[in-house]
């Protein structure tokens, strides 16, 4: 069993080496039916924002964190809009206890953001997420350049930051 | 068994190995290696007042890591987990190493085919939903093949066979399911209609053999749901209705009466307002793949409590989990956000949301004089569909007041009213229900950009359990890296004065992208705790405790 296991790995690792590229390719997301709001399905790699910067957000209504986090940027979202036409997407990993309160409560808040449901947690966990929240930025390829799990008040400020630097072309790193 | 064991997993390898090769549509480069880790030790201080219970490894610790390898559309990997020995709170057979997770998936065509390990859910759950919970080491997941097919625009089929995981083993049961997904204006063209149409269905099946030397018991187990989902604009009505044949089991005390389920929630929402109506009815749903499990293993359904996840310590204190043999419950939301710059509102605008939730037991009726209601053995009892039980397992009412107040200023007042059954919700027979009063008032003030200082102070107020409760927690983050926090959680009125203890907590963490690391030292009882930016969930200890995750 534990030999078999350790097989796997390393049949994994390497066919990762094979597969390597001599230049090191940036993360894509991968591909997951999710649910719109309506309930209808949505194929994450339908993602979209015609080449410009795109944050995808993964919370809860039940996350305190991660309301704060959306309330917080929903002030500025306009602005961030406006500057650099960046546009948020909201996956909830509500489960269907409260996935019926997530329209409500993005409309309730006023959210102007993109909101799809994940209530099995496919994305969440092709996507790799411990714990919400947890934020990942795109660049204009649709590649992840930038993550984070986590919010305070304050840590906005870094995310538009990032988005700026992708506009502008500067390294993220 | 083994043997045949072995030559799936060689298959299994070699597939994993071949199939980007065979897949001549991809290429072989570009495949991407991801994966994340978390890892949570607590060294256990001795602490018999509170309750903490010996721990004679002194250090305990649970940790995991998956690995994926992306390629296109081929998917593959495992999860490695390792508990030596499983931290308090959770089930000790999770114990040492393995490998209890690998899967392998590609898509060609609308096709997509999985073997090995798969998670997966039919409508909202209730025949099936296999999912996973690591905080509280929940794990149901499947192993064998999902198939899930869109032959037609607007059609989704799924149909999937397997065991389900037992700790590192796997259950006896064998469980078979299929599921139709319809999306009515997708099929028909009918795009620029405004309603819009889902209906769905599924089965699921289970086989058990049987050689009950009491009772002639079905060796298969069927189980059906039909749904139907009606958007317009901000108006949404959902409903599904579940069905189960007889199944005696060890948790319903081996009656032979069918089980239902019914859920139906509508909602309505515009910009700054938000209104949701839900109804459930759970009957006899308690559904395994082995009958004579009982407690949070091989279960095949999900049944959700519905009420509102609270998130603070206090208005957690006592949550409701649904009663799988019987409960009829409603829940309702208002969410609205004034305007701002109104003489409510203030110049940021404030939010309120009101919620409440109650959860009964349904109507049981003796069957005839003689059978005593619930005897093994016989259809248990009858019940009208509509009417309510005589007892009341909980009821939650509760606001929440978010304001803006300046720039630097912020906070939200939670109150809650809560009636907890607690004979009926922890199985304590005699226990008295309990009544509680919870106020929470949440503070945040902000220094400058990156530095903000937060408050919660709470007070929980009850004349029964453990009677009053009050706590005080103080957070200071230097976004987006730092937390430093302090908590003293103090059961002041304890009737007993002797058990009148503080729970005090201290924690930091630092957050460098995915990477996160906290600290804490202190006492801490078993509930959601969010502190830091990130929620889950703690069972009671005292010690010291490291979490690390990590995603790449």
């Amino acid at each position: 069993m534990k030999k078999i296991g350790l097989m796997l790995l390393i049949s994994m690792l390497v066919m990762a080496v094979y597969s390597q590229d001599t230049e090191k390719k940036l993360a894509q997301i991968p591909s997951v039916d999710l649910k719109t709001i309506e309930g209808n399905t949505f194929n994450s790699s339908q993602i979209e924002n015609n080449g410009k910067p795109i944050i995808i957000s993964f919370w809860a209504t039940w996350c305190k964190p991660c309301c704060k986090e959306l309330n917080t940027i929903a002030d500025v979202y306009a602005d961030w809009q406006q500057e650099t036409g960046v546009k948020l997407i909201a996956v909830s990993i509500d489960d269907s206890r409260s996935s019926d309160k997530v329209k409500p409560l993005a409309n309730g808040n006023s959210w102007d953001f993109e909101i799809l449901l994940d209530p099995n947690q496919d994305f969440k966990r092709a996507m790799n997420v411990n714990l919400v929240p947890h934020m990942f930025i795109l660049n204009g390829k649709k590649e992840i350049v930038w993550q984070h799990t986590s919010f305070s008040d304050g840590g906005e400020l870094e995310i538009i930051d990032i988005v700026r630097k992708i506009i502008k072309g500067e390294d993220i790193k | 068994m083994k043997n045949y064991f072995r030559k799936v997993y060689t298959i299994f390898i070699l597939s994993v190995v071949l199939s980007p090769i065979f897949a001549k549509s991809q290429t072989i480069g570009g495949g991407q290696i991801h994966g994340n880790f978390q890892m949570d030790a607590q060294y256990y201080l001795k602490d018999s007042l509170i309750g903490a219970p010996n721990v004679p490894e002194k250090l305990l610790m649970n940790g995991f890591a998956n690995i994926i390898y992306s390629n296109g559309n081929f998917n593959a990997g495992i999860r490695f987990e390792s508990y030596q020995n499983a931290m308090l709170g959770f089930d000790p057979r999770y114990k040492g190493n393995g490998i209890p997770y690998r899967f392998a998936s590609y898509t060609n065509d609308g096709l997509q085919v999985t073997v090995g390990n798969f998670y997966d859910q039919f409508g909202s759950g209730m025949v099936f939903r296999t999912y996973e919970e690591r905080s509280l080491g929940y794990d149901n997941a499947m192993d064998g093949i999902h198939v899930k097919y869109k032959p037609y625009k607007g059609i989704e089929l799924k149909g999937l066979i397997g065991n389900q995981r037992f700790f590192f083993d796997k259950g006896v049961g064998i469980v078979r399911g299929f599921d139709g997904n319809f999306f009515i204006n997708d099929i028909f063209g009918l795009d620029a209609m405004k309603t819009k149409y889902t209906i769905g269905g599924s089965f699921v099946s289970k086989y058990q053999p049987s050689s009950d030397p009491v009772y002639n018991l079905p060796e298969n187990v069927g189980a059906y749901a039909g749904r139907l989902n009606i958007t317009r604009s901000g108006f949404g009505i959902m409903g599904e209705y579940a069905y189960k044949i007889n199944d005696p089991n060890a948790s319903n005390n081996m009656i032979y009466k069918h089980g239902e389920g019914l859920f139906v929630s509508t909602s309505y929402s515009q910009k700054g307002l938000g209104v949701i109506l839900s109804a459930k009815r759970i009957d006899n749903m308690d559904f395994r793949s082995d009958r004579n499990e009982v407690g949070n293993v091989l279960i095949i359904n999900y049944l959700p409590a519905l009420t509102k996840q609270h998130a603070y310590t206090l208005t957690a204190m006592y949550p409701y989990g649904t009663q799988p043999n019987g409960e009829i419950g409603y829940e309702g939301s208002i969410m609205y956000n004034i305007k701002k710059d109104s003489w409510l509102g203030g110049s940021y605008g404030t939010k309120v949301s009101v919620n409440y939730s109650l959860a009964n037991s349904i109507d049981k009726q003796k069957l005839n004089d003689t059978i005593a209601i619930g005897t093994d053995g016989t259809l248990g009892y009858k019940s009208d569909f509509f009417k309510m039980g005589d007892k009341k397992y909980f009821e939650d009412f509760n606001i929440e007041i978010n304001r803006k107040f300046s720039k630097s200023i912020k906070a939200i007042l939670t109150y809650a009213y809560i009636t907890y059954n607690k004979d009926i919700i922890e199985g304590h027979p005699g226990a008295p229900t309990i009544f509680a009063n919870i106020v929470v008032l949440d503070i945040s003030y902000k220094f400058n950009t990156t530095n903000t200082l937060r408050m919660e102070l709470h007070s929980l107020m009850a004349k029964q359990d453990e009677h009053d409760w009050a706590m005080c927690l103080l957070e200071y983050t230097i976004a987006p890296k730092w937390f430093f926090s302090v908590a003293d959680l103090y059961n002041y009125d304890n009737p007993d004065t002797k058990r009148r203890f503080h729970y005090y907590n201290a924690a930091f963490g630092f957050t460098k992208g995915t990477n996160r690391f906290a600290l804490s030292y202190g006492k801490q009882r078993q509930g959601i705790t969010c502190v830091g930016g990130v929620c889950r969930q703690v069972p009671a200890s005292n010690g010291i405790s490291l979490t690390i995750t990590s995603s790449f």
